[in-house]
């Protein structure tokens, strides 16, 4: 690990300003950065650690929302019984990530903030657009079964790997910042940016603004499911995952909120698949037209092809599970 | 830099590169080698150890960002004389068989023991909404960030069950 300076932020003022400096980087539960500094794939020169700040604690909302703070755990967010209760596909969704240890440490903000599991990140001795703009990439015609078929560009294809981000954006979340021109509120939809020549700008943040919380809208209802499909049953990244919140009345899907991780570059939404359910009866073929919409510019690179008829069944398999008539 | 660590209930006074990882500050300059190095990145838990209450990969994280924190290692479990539950229920289900995952283990089941009595939920948990029981389904997921390359998980589990089934009766 290269050296740093460690500086311990006292007040949210103090972290915003220092954050904005140069080679800066936050840190809070450290699960993604510290082993990603460790391998030298990010050498920040100075890192400002939050976990001092009031960023803690779950209030309801005036609307019946949540607002999560950002240092909460993936742990205690879980574990909630409001979101257990209100938005239980939030707490399967985080329930499905990493183990016990890690979700006991890694925060709301930062897990928003993962970096790609993909191995040419990782791996310096290969060039990757990510890690450093301009090499390459080595996983276009390489080792490419983990990564994403879309949303990617010609300079990269790696996924987004969090479970509790494609819960959110399911649900509508919105970002809260704060930097040193004060706060605002970026919608998960807007959150996150399409690789294009730049793979390594992930996010809108300006440098400096820090995550303070998460805010959820109220309860969406419906049947809320989140399935992940990996490679073993626990502490593995997804392939393909699902996140949904569907509603059925009177026969037809009233509702359908779906978002899906392991298929692109940011947790991935597409409102046109949602609009070709509501209003119809679930059915097989119903189910199809749906993923063909979502897989409509879905690309294989080699390793990877057999995602897309795996995203066609996990949304067949989650349609028909949400949509089934109750027991 | 200079800081204080609380561990197993003493304090210690150290001065060390910012860089330090809690394990390596336990282990190379506190002298508790019960923690063990496995693969230093978080997969395979041997490291673990309990931060105020909650058991944490001790090789993610920063010495220095845990000052005034109430760190337990295993050396703080028990001793060869005073076993914990735990501890005891290992040797008694061969719960191991190098060895070298064993301290990560029992940290990790002795805090996770709590998580259920905390009821929080776990992926193989059917209803959110129910208290959950030490059943061998939810201990093999909850485990799941301790490997064993010897693979005495049917021991290691055993062992936890053992301890969940006396203290559900205490």
């Amino acid at each position: 690990m290269r050296a740093f300076d460690y500086i311990r932020a006292g007040d949210r003022a103090q972290a915003v300003r220092d954050g904005a400096g140069p080679e800066t980087r936050f840190i809070a539960g450290g699960t993604n950065l510290l082993d990603l500094m460790k391998l030298e794939v990010m050498a920040p020169e100075r890192i400002v650690d939050i976990t001092r700040l009031e960023l803690g604690g779950i209030e309801e909302t005036a609307d019946g929302g949540l607002r999560i703070g950002a240092l909460v755990t993936n742990s205690d967010l879980a574990a909630d019984a409001r979101v257990r209760r209100g938005w239980p596909v939030l707490s399967r969704a985080l329930l499905a990530g990493a183990s016990g240890q890690l979700r006991n440490k890694a925060t709301t903000g930062g897990n928003l903030l993962q970096r790609t599991r993909c191995y040419y990140f990782y791996d310096r001795g290969e060039p990757c657009n990510k890690r450093e703009p301009g090499s390459g990439c080595a996983a276009m015609g390489g080792m490419n079964r983990i990564l994403a078929i879309l949303g990617t560009s010609e300079q990269c294809i790696a996924t987004h790997p969090s479970d509790m981000a494609v819960a959110m954006r399911a649900l509508d979340a919105r970002v809260e910042v704060e930097g040193q021109d004060g706060t605002r509120e970026i919608a998960l939809d807007d959150f996150y940016c399409s690789p294009g020549d730049t793979p390594h700008i992930e996010t809108v943040l300006a440098p400096g603004e820090l995550i303070t919380a998460v805010i959820l809208p109220a309860p969406a209802g419906g049947r809320q499911i989140y399935r992940k499909v990996r490679d073993r049953s626990s502490y593995a990244f997804a392939l393909v995952s699902v996140a949904a919140v569907v509603e059925v009345e009177n026969g037809k899907i009233a509702k359908a909120q779906l978002a899906f991780g392991g298929l692109g570059p940011m947790p991935w939404r597409d409102r046109a698949v949602e609009e070709a359910l509501v209003g119809e009866a679930p059915s097989p073929a119903l189910f199809d037209r749906a993923a063909d919409i979502l897989l409509t510019e879905a690309k294989g690179h080699g390793g990877n092809d057999f995602k897309i008829p795996l995203t066609r069944r996990t949304l067949a398999a989650v349609l028909s599970q949400a949509t089934e008539a109750a027991a | 830099m200079q800081f204080e660590l609380d561990v197993n209930g003493e304090r210690h006074a150290l001065d060390l590169d910012p860089r330090t990882s809690l394990l390596d500050a336990l282990r190379d300059h506190l002298g508790l080698t019960g923690s063990k190095k496995g693969c230093d990145h978080g997969q395979c838990g041997a490291c673990t150890v309990i931060v105020e209450g909650r058991r944490i990969n001790s090789c993610l994280t920063l010495a220095c960002m845990h000052e005034g924190d109430e760190i337990t290692t295993v050396e703080g479990l028990g001793a060869p004389d005073d076993l914990s539950p735990l501890q005891r229920a290992f040797v008694e289900h061969d719960g191991y068989q190098c060895g070298y995952c064993t301290p990560g283990q029992i940290c990790s089941a002795t805090a996770m023991l709590g998580e259920i009595e905390k009821g929080w939920p776990s992926n193989v948990t059917e209803d959110l909404e129910t208290q959950v029981e030490a059943s061998i389904e939810e201990i093999s997921e909850r485990m799941s960030g301790n490997l064993c390359r010897c693979s005495c998980y049917p021991g290691i589990v055993d062992a936890i069950r053992q301890v969940a089934k006396e203290e559900a009766r205490a």
